[in-house]
């Protein structure tokens, strides 16, 4: 009952079990879903091959023309077949992987800390401070995500920054909103105002009683908002607004691929499978994350 | 207010207290004043909404800020007025000169740190400088004290069953050595049996420890085991105070405290039924003009809907009732409106 697993260790080496025992306990819970442990071998993968993308097909294969192999087959020496400048495909699938994927986890990653901060900021110190950030939100939110979004990067101009700029300000407003509302509810329970009458200051109790109940909803967002700026982000390339050509870029390929789409329909299949597949790979493991955070579901 | 001097550590006196919203003002706390003496309980008794937890929040300044407010009084700790001062010093106060133990110790503790990680924060806190094997051995030593094995300071709060969180929350109460130790109702959410458990390890701590303490609770037998002095409240007063023998055996009473008795069971008498006493609280933000209690007392004069009582000393026993104002001005002055 009481004294197995962690409580067991012994000696200087406790503080590292106690660490690993709260790891090792969510990596239990996460392996008993199924589906999440196949999103996560897809995206390991999926990964391991983009990563590995300039040993398997150099960047020149993707961008370098040969119209003898105009709109070519799959076939041996170009397994996923050529686009309409003869470019290899397979190379530019990898190759956008690494551009649609960076952008998809940098974005999500910018705009959940800026939005997180705001949004605990507003939640913990009320008042003025969050009708000030949530009225300049509403205004945020008040333009569509994508009217906005081309906004920037026609201002800006379409190249990586400007297109992680756009992103991150399309998306923090859901951290926002998610974060706050965390902190309003969790800044109620006892055991912060236990906290505050045991003396500690504003920036401990968000720092080490606050967030760390909030971590696990804000983590589960973050994988799941992972998939949407993938699909976003391929939205932006097919309307022309992603990275400029001749980069290779999952969504500018669909939309190039479209004019050819009777004739040949590998050059839509292919990149399309790419975004589907990263997207739902993130997309269970982030179902997964949720069961395996959730403390209710402890057993 | 006689027994006043060195032994008294915690004096409020004439405690306001306000609840304001946009729509109505809630007078929670009203001209209340107690004196907690050094090492000594005072038991601080009365119904839900009496103003209770009120007083003890505004003892650490911990109000919700938004709405409540204290209109005026003053609370002295150790002759030092908390109300006057600033914001840092009463953190460096609070958790380590007063501690507090919540109602509900199944919410009190933080749920993804371990109960070692949590005594050690509080620690920490006010001993910024101590090195980290001794803040450790304090961990283990305090554990120890509340009856836990020292080893289960690597489980989180789940892993316990509610006593033994309770136990957790007055070690991390405790982990400073606080002067005063207000508990705010320490056993309502356990059942009897761990009531009593926890009851005698409080009482036995604050023996070793010297600790003065502020219970807070609805129940009189609590009070007659492990307090001092009573204060008796009621809609945000305190209608009767003094030693527990002055409360719970003078001659004298307050109609609310006899009723508070009589809704107990006596296992002496052959009573087929308890006596409650009849009606409900006033609505604390439309009390009665004369005593708050009038429009339930048996006892009810004239005087009573028409004047606010005074607070009537007996020795140590105060009172709050016209009925001990021997025959004074208001009797005359009630029939007169």
């Amino acid at each position: 009952m009481a004294f197995e697993g962690s409580s067991m260790q012994k000696g200087k080496t406790e503080i590292t079990f106690k660490k690993q025992g709260q790891a090792r306990e969510i990596w239990r819970r996460f392996k008993k879903s199924k589906g999440a442990v196949i999103g996560l071998v897809m995206l390991v993968a999926m990964l391991a091959v983009i990563l590995l993308a300039d040993v398997i097909a150099p960047y020149s294969l993707a961008t370098k023309q040969n119209l003898s192999q105009k709109l070519a087959p799959p076939s041996s020496g170009h397994i996923f077949g050529c686009d309409a400048y003869g470019r290899d495909l397979f190379a530019r699938v990898l190759h956008g992987g690494r551009t649609s994927l960076s952008i998809a986890v940098i974005a999500t990653m910018t705009s959940c800390l800026l939005g997180s901060i705001l949004g605990a900021v507003a939640g913990y110190f009320g008042k003025a401070v969050d009708s000030v950030i949530m009225r300049a939100l509403d205004i945020f939110m008040s333009v569509p995500d994508i009217l906005f979004t081309m906004a920037v990067v026609v201002a800006l101009g379409a190249n990586f920054i400007n297109l992680l700029v756009a992103l991150t300000l399309a998306y923090f407003t859901n951290y926002v909103r998610l974060v706050r509302s965390q902190v309003l509810n969790l800044s109620e329970l006892e055991y912060v105002e236990a906290a505050r009458a045991g003396g500690a200051g504003s920036a401990r109790i968000i720092a080490t009683h606050i967030i760390p109940n909030a971590m696990g909803v804000i983590i589960v967002n973050t994988t799941l908002n992972v998939a949407k700026i993938i699909l976003y982000e391929s939205t932006l390339s097919f309307l022309g607004l992603g990275m400029p050509p001749p980069a290779p870029e999952w969504g500018l390929m669909l939309s190039e691929a479209r004019s050819f789409l009777r004739t040949s329909p590998h050059l839509l299949i292919f990149p399309a499978a790419a975004i589907v597949l990263s997207a739902c790979s993130v997309n269970l493991i982030g179902d997964g994350l949720r069961d395996a955070l959730d403390p209710h579901l402890k057993s | 207010m006689e027994n006043k001097g060195e032994n008294i550590l915690l004096d409020i006196e004439n405690l306001k207290v306000i609840y304001k919203t946009d729509l109505e003002t809630v007078e929670a706390v009203n001209d209340v004043s107690l004196a907690v003496r050094r090492g000594r309980t005072l038991g601080l008794v009365g119904e839900t909404g009496a103003g209770k937890t009120t007083t003890a929040l505004s003892i650490l300044r911990l109000l919700p800020s938004t709405t409540g407010r204290i209109l005026s009084g003053k609370i002295e700790f150790n002759g030092e007025d908390l109300l006057k001062i600033d914001e840092n010093m009463m953190r460096v106060i609070r958790g380590n000169r007063i501690a507090m133990v919540f109602q509900d110790p199944m919410t009190s503790l933080n749920p993804v740190m371990t109960v070692g990680d949590q005594i050690a924060e509080a620690i920490e806190l006010h001993n910024g400088k101590m090195p980290k094997e001794e803040i450790d051995r304090r961990v283990e030593n305090i554990l120890q004290m509340v009856g836990i094995i020292p080893q289960r300071r690597f489980e989180y709060p789940h892993q316990f069953s509610g006593g033994m969180k309770q136990r957790v929350v007055i070690a991390i109460a405790l982990s400073c050595e606080p002067e005063l130790l207000i508990a705010d109702e320490p056993t309502t959410a356990l059942d009897v049996t761990i009531q009593a458990q926890v009851l005698n390890m409080i009482k036995e701590l604050r023996d070793r420890l010297g600790t003065a303490m502020l219970l807070i609770t609805h129940d009189l037998g609590i009070v007659a085991q492990i307090c001092d002095d009573v204060a008796v409240m009621y809609a945000g007063e305190v209608i009767e105070s003094g030693s527990v023998e002055d409360v719970f055996t003078g001659d004298a009473r307050h109609p609310y405290t006899a009723g508070l008795f009589n809704s107990l069971p006596d296992l002496h008498s052959q009573a087929k039924r308890l006596k409650p006493i009849p009606g409900l609280m006033p609505d604390p933000s439309n009390l009665p003009p004369g005593c708050v209690f009038a429009p339930r007392c048996e006892s009810r004069m004239d005087a009573c809907e028409a004047h606010r009582p005074k607070t009537v000393q007996r020795g140590s026993h105060r009172l709050r009732c016209h009925l001990f104002g021997a025959g004074q001005a208001p009797a005359v002055g009630g029939q007169g409106r």
